[in-house]
């Protein structure tokens, strides 16, 4: 058995989304979250059963208004999206081939979709094509990861564009930043994840356009507009930091032989394996928290009392550690503050700012 | 964030407690403040789902959409919402002052304005939205609705807009006010969340602030378990009366917050430059409402090419002169400065009050102090300074060496040949001196909006009211 495929052990694999890959490659080093991902662990129910479940929940209001505009963009064929995509590339697309990719089993899904992309980029003079629901994979530290295919790719005269579909508004011209900046960096995985199958096809992989196409609803209506959106920077970083991260292999062999994560599922798939071993096997495993962590991986309570037991600066955010410079623990930095323990070598710099600004906060509040 | 908070962060952390990061306070406190708690349904861009407001904290009032999905109701909610801003802040409107300008005309002055208080950053945004959701509608042609609807939408946008200036107390959020003055143990994100904040500051940390159903969210947005096993079951049984008490219960453990933050920021002293700058907050609300009064046309979509800079160069402005008050008015914010080189305190050691320059008619008189100071200095020989202790002064080091600085005093002493009474630190006296001035900058040139020059988009169309605005969907 796969070293990998032992960490996870009985419990079933757990696909990848696009999102869970962008919050990956926004905390590289966390260790701990790339064996969990690379083995398709299931992080929240292990969250869960940790006692320390993931902070997030969709409320079924939002699922219900987002699988209606969903569907609205996609009635009849695409209709609607085919009338914006038109105005917005610009493209005299007359008629529309639509496959739906879903139709197909879930094992054979992915070899259809390379077939298909396949022969739409041979064919120069193909009328157009929506693919619905492609499944990508994409090639993380040494093991590919299949994407969930929440995504439309579009298709004409050979050129492809990665079509996302997102229920966040779009207010005169403008929408929530954060949100934005979201959907770019999940576009930018499947452009990338489409863009290295066009290549492994031997065929010109910057036939995938940077610009995706980013359909919201304007204002307070459930009327769609598209929006062109750059991911050229998305991309780069995103293959940077696929490409910096550590190889599994490695991470796995410094790892103790017996070791697993497995849930244990019982009959009625139940966690079965005691909670305090598990957190036990986790613990052997080093994460890198941030307070970011909180709104993209399902652990980050679970990191963030580990950190809290240990004392780390990480808790207060990037921006105190990288002020403190080297410096890890919250004892360390008092310490230095106050003069009860002694710089080491490259923290003298750190340590005489430390000293001036406690004396300066006594000054202040005496 | 400096390194001064970052320690107060570490401290706090140690103590479990948060730590103070400011001596005085920093933003004006109405005596009538009006707080609002708005809650937005899940999933939409600005459909209100309920609110809590009023300006006591024993009476506060509730608005809930019953059926979020029908667009009446939607309208009646917002017609009530304008039922209890729009006297409130009428009632600010009836007191005046005449305030003379050079070189313009005088204009009315309000003596107080209106607070409105909410919980967080979010809060914000959400009643800039309805705002812009509102203020295109009409009270006549084919989609009419109160005529107070759009006048609230204009108010709301007003407020929004003013959020965003620096330096303002017109509309707040308490997380960033209570951000501003305490530091808890907690990185910045978490400080979002107006339990967990609160809890740092008075208790101690608690893991219940992040528990939803100890404490539910502060809004706009709502938990998503409360909706899934409460309110979605409420709605589907079209149960007006579940729907209006289970919000109650998602608001009341936050207007209890919002009322506690409010003594909280209360109890410090105000800062000295805080009644300035509601003075210009007052000025901004007084000419908002003059405005209206005219029968001016909603608020523009987007800001054309002139409005945006200059709008951008107010708020630089602002921005600039906020810090620069902030660390006069108290000496934890100077401590930054101090941290930096930027500014220095210590004890003058040393005076000549009579010293001066030139010959003749040219003669000035120059005093000059020395300030022993264990600050780290960086600043050059000739660098004009200012002290927070003689904000009329104006002063230029001249050399600092070995923990020993010397100043020159250049303004703010008097003609004679002798320094007035008072304006010459005495040997003993602790003073402090910064290269931090809040000398008053002009507003940039910029053309009339008709004459916006074509790199620019050319002059902005005007504004027509048009029927589609007042249709626009609103789902």
């Amino acid at each position: 058995m796969n070293r990998l495929d032992a960490l996870r052990g009985t419990t079933p694999p757990k696909p990848h989304d696009a999102r869970a890959i962008a919050a990956l490659a926004a905390n590289p080093g966390c260790a701990r979250r790339a064996l969990l991902d690379g083995a398709g662990i299931d992080k929240d129910a292990t969250a869960r059963h940790l006692g320390f479940p993931a902070p997030f929940g969709q409320s079924p209001f939002a699922i219900t208004r987002g699988n209606a505009f969903e569907a609205l963009v996609k009635a009849d064929g695409c209709a609607e999206l085919l009338r914006m995509l038109r105005e917005l590339l610009e493209l005299p697309v007359a008629e529309v081939a639509y496959h739906d990719v879903e139709n197909v089993g879930a094992h054979l899904r992915h070899a259809h979709t390379r077939a298909l992309f396949d022969r739409a980029a041979r064919d120069e003079h193909d009328s157009g094509t929506i693919y619905d629901h492609p499944l990508l994979g994409l090639e993380i530290a040494g093991h590919v990861a299949y994407l969930e295919p929440d995504v439309v790719a579009f298709q004409l005269g050979g050129r492809f564009h990665i079509v996302e579909i997102k229920s966040f508004a779009v207010i005169d011209g403008q929408a929530d930043p954060a949100a934005v900046a979201a959907a770019a960096r999940q576009a930018a995985v499947y452009v990338l994840a489409l863009r290295r199958m066009l290549r492994e096809l031997g065929h010109d992989p910057l036939r995938v356009a940077h610009d995706v196409v980013l359909v919201c609803p304007e204002n307070f209506a459930n009327r769609p507009v598209a929006t062109l959106v750059d991911v050229r920077r998305q991309l780069a970083v995103l293959e940077r930091q696929l490409s910096r991260m550590t190889g599994l292999d490695r991470l796995v062999e410094g790892l103790p032989e017996e070791l697993t994560f497995d849930l244990l599922p019982g009959e009625d798939g139940l966690p079965t394996r005691p909670a305090a071993e598990l957190a036990d096997a986790l613990r052997r495993t080093t994460a890198r928290y941030a307070p970011d962590c909180l709104s993209t991986c399902d652990l980050c309570f679970f990191c963030r009392d580990e950190a809290r037991q240990e004392g780390a600066c990480d808790l207060l955010g990037r921006q105190v550690r990288d002020e403190l410079g080297g410096v890890a623990s919250v004892e360390e930095a008092l310490g230095l503050a106050d003069g009860t323990r002694a710089p080491a070598e490259g923290q003298e710099e750190i340590a005489r700012l430390l000293r001036n600004a406690e004396r300066l906060r006594r000054e202040c509040l005496a | 964030m400096s390194l001064l908070t970052s320690l107060a962060r570490l401290r706090a952390l140690e103590e479990g407690i948060a730590q103070p990061i400011a001596t005085v306070r920093h933003c004006h406190l109405s005596e009538r403040p009006m707080v609002l708690i708005p809650l937005r349904m899940s999933g939409e861009a600005a459909a209100p789902l309920a609110a809590m407001l009023g300006t006591r904290r024993d009476d506060p009032r509730l608005l809930v959409v019953t059926q979020p999905r029908n667009r009446d109701l939607r309208f009646a909610w917002t017609a009530d919402l304008a039922a209890e801003l729009l006297p409130y802040i009428g009632s600010f409107l009836a007191g005046t002052e005449t305030v003379e300008r050079k070189n313009a005309d005088p204009y009315e002055r309000v003596l107080d304005a209106p607070q409105i208080l909410v919980p967080n950053q979010a809060g914000i945004a959400f009643v800039r939205l309805l705002g812009r959701s509102t203020r295109f509608r009409r009270a006549d042609g084919p989609y009419p609705v109160p005529e107070t609807v759009p006048l609230l939408g204009r108010w709301l946008t007003y407020f929004g807009e003013r959020a965003a200036h620096p330096g303002s107390s017109l509309m707040t959020a308490a997380t960033e006010e209570l951000g501003r003055h305490w530091a808890s143990g907690q990185s910045g994100l978490e400080d979002a969340n107006l339990a967990a904040l609160m809890a740092w500051i008075t208790t101690g940390p608690s893991d219940d602030a992040e528990d939803p159903l100890v404490w539910p969210p502060a809004g706009p947005a709502t938990d998503p378990g409360f909706d899934a096993e409460v309110l979605a079951t409420a709605i589907e049984a079209g149960a007006a009366e579940r729907i209006t008490e289970a919000l109650r219960g998602q608001l009341e453990p936050t207007w209890r917050l919002m009322w506690q933050a409010v003594d909280l920021l209360r109890g410090l002293p105000e800062g000295a430059s805080v009644e300035q700058r509601w003075e210009q907050d007052r000025g901004s609300f007084s000419a908002m409402a003059a405005h209206i009064a005219e029968g001016a046309p909603p608020q523009a979509r987007r800001d054309g090419a002139v409005a945006a800079a200059s709008r951008l160069a107010r708020m630089e402005r602002a921005q600039a002169a906020y810090e620069v008050q902030r660390a006069y008015d108290d000496p934890l914010v100077m401590a930054e400065y101090r941290l930096t080189g930027e500014a220095f305190a210590g004890e003058v050691v040393e005076t000549e009050p009579e010293h001066s320059e030139g010959e003749g008619r040219s003669r000035k008189l120059r005093p000059l102090v020395v300030v022993k100071t264990d600050d780290p200095v960086r600043l050059a020989p000739g660098t004009a300074l200012g002290t927070p202790q003689r904000r009329a002064q104006g002063a230029q080091l001249v050399e600092a060496r070995d923990g020993l600085v010397t100043v020159k005093i250049t303004k703010g002493m008097g003609r004679g040949k002798t320094p007035a009474p008072g304006s010459v630190p005495e040997v003993g006296e602790r003073v402090c001196y910064t290269s931090l001035t809040d000398d008053f900058q002009g507003s940039p040139a910029l053309p009339e909006a008709e004459a916006t020059p074509w790199t620019h988009g050319g002059p902005p169309r005007e504004y027509t009211p048009s029927d589609e605005d007042a249709l626009e969907e609103w789902s």
